[in-house]
């Protein structure tokens, strides 16, 4: 038995018909083909499917799509620029090459969208604890935190300017 | 997909109740990071769910006028720990549940299903354990209140009645005010793991920060339950701050806990942490009291 649901998926307006069972990670990639969101441990461990609900970064996998209805999804191809350019967080993990597999990226950059949306500086230290529910077997994380770091430190600069910064 | 019969998501507090009473073999459903995955275990496979899933009515952190802490149990721990109020009148507990799982866990694990779910090693049992925290329950025979020590049954069994559900979560202003505490949480790893031992300590001292007027003593995972030790806070009453209360403390304590020998840890290993924690969390809370050890 199918219920409709309506959420609003990276910007746009969605209205389908969902199995109860269904978790986010269910609906998002085989219903709606966003990829990006990968299917790991599916216990909420690995965080390789995380999104931002209403801004705040869950793991998909454990987040059923039934509770999603009314609310904005967002996942790494919403931040897909106007004319298909990289998000300055993408941007920072490709140059501090902090990809390699590449299957934990795009939970890794959701969190980080999620982070620099609070405007809020963070020490490496906070950062550490910030990525904890992120497992990344190739990188020893250190180009990670490279990467977030610079990403929420210009994210700040630029909100200290007063001026518009990343995909948001 | 979950193995699961159906769900329904209730529309507030009463509906819940109703459609719980309808449906006795229904479990309660709330952020989804415990039952979840005890479905995917196969535990609670094929279960129909009642969802209180971001009810608004449980969702809320507010002051009674009479200076009582009500804490909605459907608020996830990130919010608990980024709440004004939290952290103002009870930050200990803010960073207690801020040890549970991870970021992306505290964003949906709620701390009223960290209680109901009857963990002995509940992040937030310790120290809502030293705040002598009362949860508030509503049934289809209206509303009662049990202190949360009396709540705890068993490993993984709370005393829910029927149909009844958690509806909040009370701290009494004489639970919190003058009260300085510190959790310590043991785990083989940073994050992503549960407590092999966890450790809450609540201390007020005398006026002139010199003794302890009361000391609270929580441990998680040091029994089938989490439990209180109220020999060794009664060894504590006005002691003076120095290291034989720390050792006083240290060894009460262990000789009221009763921890088990797991994959985790050995219950030698867990006394011993009893021993351990309990000298570090009471000399951290002793400090952000004003008191100066040995002095």
């Amino acid at each position: 038995m199918l219920e409709i649901i309506r959420m609003q998926v990276n910007g746009k307006p969605v209205e389908l018909a969902v199995d109860p069972r269904e978790s986010l990670l269910d609906t998002l990639r085989d219903r709606l083909g966003l990829t990006s969101v990968k299917r790991g441990c599916e216990v909420g461990e690995c965080g390789a499917c995380t999104v931002l609900v209403d801004g705040h970064a869950v793991d998909s996998c454990i987040y059923l799509t039934l509770w999603a209805d009314g609310r904005r999804v967002l996942t790494t191809e919403g931040l897909l620029g106007p004319n298909g350019e990289l998000s300055p967080i993408q941007q920072a993990f490709i140059e501090e090459a902090a990809v390699q597999c590449g299957f934990c990226t795009p939970g890794l950059i959701m969190t980080a969208v999620e982070l620099v949306g609070t405007g809020r500086r963070y020490t490496r230290q906070e950062l550490r604890k910030l990525i904890s529910g992120h497992l990344c077997r190739c990188t020893g994380y250190q180009n990670i935190l490279n990467a977030m770091e610079r990403i929420v430190e210009e994210a700040y600069q630029a909100a200290q300017r007063g001026e518009p910064w990343g995909p948001l | 997909m979950y193995d699961l019969e159906r769900i329904y998501r209730a529309k507030g507090v009463a509906d819940a109740i109703a459609a719980l009473e309808r449906d006795p073999r229904a479990v309660v459903i709330c952020g989804g990071s415990d039952v979840l995955i005890r479905i995917r275990e196969g535990k609670l496979a094929g279960r129909p769910l009642v969802s209180i899933h971001g009810l608004p009515e449980l969702s809320e952190i507010r002051l009674e006028p009479d200076g009582t802490l009500v804490i909605g149990p459907a608020v996830p721990f990130a919010q608990v720990t980024g709440h004004p109020l939290i952290q103002r009148l009870v930050p200990a507990l803010g960073e207690a549940v801020d040890q549970a799982g991870g970021p992306q866990l505290r964003n949906v694990g709620t701390i009223g299903g960290n209680v109901c779910n009857g963990a002995t090693s509940a992040d937030s049992a310790p120290t809502l354990l030293t705040l002598n925290a009362v949860v508030e329950l509503t049934g289809p025979q209206g509303v009662r209140r049990a202190p949360l020590a009396e709540f705890y049954l068993g490993p993984g069994r709370v005393d829910l009645h029927p149909a009844e559900l958690c509806t909040a979560i009370r701290i009494a202003r004489a639970d919190y005010e003058g009260f300085f505490g510190h959790y310590i949480k043991y785990a083989q790893r940073n994050a992503m793991d549960i407590a092999t031992l966890g450790c809450a300590v609540h201390v007020k001292l005398n006026p002139e920060k010199t003794a302890v007027e009361a000391l609270r003593l929580a441990f998680g995972v040091a029994a089938p339950t989490p439990i209180r030790c109220h020999g060794a806070e009664a060894q504590a009453a006005d002691h003076r701050l120095d290291g034989v209360l720390l050792d006083l403390v240290g060894n009460a304590a262990a000789a009221e806990v009763n921890p088990r020998t797991s994959w985790r840890a050995s219950r030698e290993f867990r006394l011993q942490l009893v021993r351990e924690l309990s000298r570090r969390a009471l000399a951290e809370a002793v400090r952000r009291a004003g008191g100066v050890l040995d002095a």
